[in-house]
């Protein structure tokens, strides 16, 4: 049953992000609604999805790369909605959606069987590690887009190009302040999903920190976001710089969650993939 | 029943026409009810702009309408017409119900996409449904090209790129900042661009105005103008560190501010962006400033430029507006013809219930005696065969092709049953309809 809300809520992605790439062409504010509408019932039928697998699996379904996958699109997805609340920043869409999509679609190749769960991951540990974490990546993925829309946007005004991009793009204040709001909600997260992951180490492996690849890496981008925050209250690191830093914090959370298991081995490959 | 335009544009008459023929508030209602002495005119409405004055009229007789405005138009100002007849423009049927629908949408208008003009012809139109001088088909056009309008802001983006310099640089800076509540502006020297430019900036919801002048005396006075701040020229550098945007329009020979300065400002800022609007000429700021990190300079000619770029933008989106006209005017058309239709329809209904109640009544008074049940099968019969018979017809005139000419079908009915003339449609014009 899961797997087929799963399967909807992509299909209804797949709508709502060509929807947006044709928003973003023709312009037409109906397609936006459209796209929106089709993102959010998406939305919908992902969060059924995983509560049915919840209730499935008996265990909080974020133990293999299919799991994870997907409820990283599903925190994208729903960071991206609630931001839409309060900001109506139709033009970060085509993007968030982009992205989920590109993240879910393997996701749908992989194997989707319910395995039984280690030994080591059974813990009260693993879901709030584990929605913690997730969390403060999908914020840092909108702060990403922004970042990219920012950058676009800049070289607009700054070489006064005043063309189809100027126009359908934010304005810079707009995305610097979401790059800021980003940061501020995003770092507690991923500091306390580190924290959260340590101890929970501690339980299962028998210390707090072991230097594996994963954690060697979250430490790495703990510190790309640190400095970036610590910059930005301190100097006015803001606009262009900022900018730059939340894509290349964002690469470091990708290069994390999937290049660390594919690429490195350590304690965090688990699972059969 | 057309519906007629007639008017002068700035585009067809200089000012001094324009003027001598403009209608002023406190007379409408004079100048409306005189209109509508002529006989041949149902409704009307008068719409004096600025740019525009022109009469909106309904009328059987458009020939002799035709005629009538102008000769209104000249006794009303006393102006003889050969002064203006050239600069006229008479439009009918279709062509005045499209000409309306892109006026109130500023397809028409000096700048093309500029709001004002509809607001000014809802008001128009309020002065002469008050004094009901606009009735059914007037009220329900001019609607209509509100709703257009409406459509045409929403669907097109004619409305969204300024056109002026002043607004240009406005626009630029809501891209910058986001939101320009708040904000700090510096007046660098007091030209009435610049003065200009600030005005639009307070009304876009800007705080604080910092006016510096050489000639201290000239920028207490501005400064006073916007509740402001006036420093001396000397000082003006060290200001600069609270300063979000930065009109500057000096007459200095030379830069007076280099990219060293801002370099240090923008340190001093923490990085907040600053926004440099340089229309002097010669220039006031080295264009070097605008390689700083967070900084945006934008001289007179950028900013031309940025307008240019604008209007082009706005020429293209009026061709969607005026594809938006086209089809609200075949909507619009139909539905005028299907009215047209209305007082044949119900002539003709009449006059067959008229033979149907005579011949009926002849028959019963011959008859002699009938059951009440006889009576009402007889009345049933009659009324069913004049139903059936009149279907066909009726349905025809209701849901002609509105591209078809409509009036050979009216006057077709009209002749094969010797309708009467169009009686009632004056009153019925003069109805409220909405």
């Amino acid at each position: 049953m899961n797997i087929w809300f799963f399967n909807a809520c992509v299909v209804f992605y797949a709508l709502g992000t060509l929807k947006y790439l044709l928003f973003v062409v023709l312009l037409r504010e109906v397609l936006a609604k459209i796209a929106l509408l089709a993102v959010s019932t998406g939305f919908v039928l992902h969060s059924v999805a995983f509560l049915l697998r919840y209730l499935e699996a008996g265990h909080t379904p974020v133990t293999n790369l299919h799991e994870s996958l997907s409820f990283f699109a599903w925190a994208i997805v729903g960071v991206y909605l609630a931001f839409y609340w309060r900001y109506r920043i139709k033009v970060l869409g085509p993007f968030i959606s982009t992205l989920a999509l590109i993240l879910i679609i393997p996701a749908m190749a992989l194997s989707k069987e319910i395995l039984p769960l280690p030994p080591v991951l059974r813990s009260y540990w693993l879901p709030i590690h584990v929605i913690f974490a997730f969390l403060g990546n999908a914020i840092f993925a909108l702060a990403f887009c922004s970042g990219i829309l920012y950058i676009i946007q800049e070289r607009q005004v700054k070489s006064k190009h005043i063309g189809a991009i100027y126009r359908r793009l934010p304005s810079l204040g707009v995305l610097d302040e979401i790059n800021y709001k980003a940061l501020t909600f995003g770092f507690p997260l991923l500091t306390v999903g580190i924290i959260t992951g340590s101890i929970w180490a501690q339980y299962a492996w028998g210390s707090y920190w072991s230097w594996d690849p994963k954690e060697t890496w979250s430490l790495i981008t703990w510190f790309l976001y640190a400095a970036l925050l610590h910059q930005r209250l301190t100097v006015g690191w803001r606009g262009k710089r900022a900018a730059i830093m939340a894509i290349i914090g964002f690469f470091a959370i990708l290069f994390t969650f999937l290049g660390v298991n594919l690429l490195l081995k350590g304690l965090h490959a688990y699972t059969n993939w | 029943m057309d519906v007629l335009v007639i008017g002068i544009n700035h585009k067809t008459a200089p000012v001094e026409i324009r003027e001598k023929l403009s209608f002023t508030g406190e007379e409408l209602e004079r100048s409306l009810r005189r209109v509508l002495e002529h006989s041949e005119f149902t409704e009307n409405m008068i719409l004096s702009t600025c740019n525009r004055v022109e009469i909106y009229a309904t009328t059987q007789e458009p020939e002799k309408g035709i005629a009538s405005l102008k000769n209104f138009l000249a006794d009303y100002h006393g102006i003889s017409l050969d002064e203006f007849e050239r600069s006229l423009y008479v439009h009918l049927g279709e062509a005045a119900i499209r000409h309306v629908f892109r006026v109130a949408s500023s397809l028409d208008s000096m700048v093309v996409g500029e709001p004002q003009i509809l607001g000014q012809i809802k008001e128009a139109h309020a002065i002469a449904s008050q004094y009901r001088t606009s009735g059914i088909i007037l009220n329900k056009l001019l609607h209509r090209a509100f709703h257009v309008a409406k459509r045409i802001r929403t669907e097109t983006k004619i409305g969204n790129s300024a056109v002026s310099i002043s607004y240009a640089a406005v626009e630029l800076a809501k891209k910058i900042f986001g939101t320009l509540k708040e904000k700090a502006i510096m007046l660098l020297g007091a030209g009435e661009m610049a003065e200009l430019a600030a005005r639009h900036l307070v009304a876009a919801g800007v705080q604080k105005v910092v006016v510096v002048s050489r000639t201290y005396g000239r920028a207490v006075d501005l400064a006073a103008a916007f509740d402001g701040e006036a420093v001396e020229f000397n000082g003006f550098l060290e200001r600069l560190e609270e300063i979000d945007i930065v009109i500057s329009s000096t007459g200095a020979p030379h830069f007076i501010l280099c990219p060293d300065d801002v370099q240090r400002v923008i340190k001093a800022r923490k990085n907040r962006p600053m926004f440099f609007i340089d229309i002097a000429v010669p220039r006031d700021v080295d264009p070097r400033v605008n390689e700083i990190e967070n900084v945006y300079l934008y001289d007179i000619d950028d900013l031309q430029e940025v307008v240019d770029i604008n209007r082009d933008h706005r020429a293209r989106e009026a061709e969607r507006a005026e594809e938006i006209v086209e089809e609200e005017l075949r909507t619009f058309c139909h539905w005028y013809t299907a009215l047209e239709m209305v007082p044949t329809i119900v002539s003709l209904r009449e006059k067959f219930e008229e033979i149907r109640e005579k011949e009926l009544g002849k028959y019963l008074s011959s008859a002699g005696q009938m059951t009440p049940k006889q009576r009402r099968a007889l009345e049933s019969l009659t009324l069913a065969i004049v139903k059936k018979i009149l279907h066909d017809p009726i349905t025809l005139l209701k849901h002609s092709d509105p591209d078809a000419d409509t009036s050979e079908y009216v006057d077709a009915v009209r002749k094969l049953f010797r309708l009467e003339a169009e009686g009632g449609g004056e009153n019925q014009g003069r109805d409220d309809g909405d």
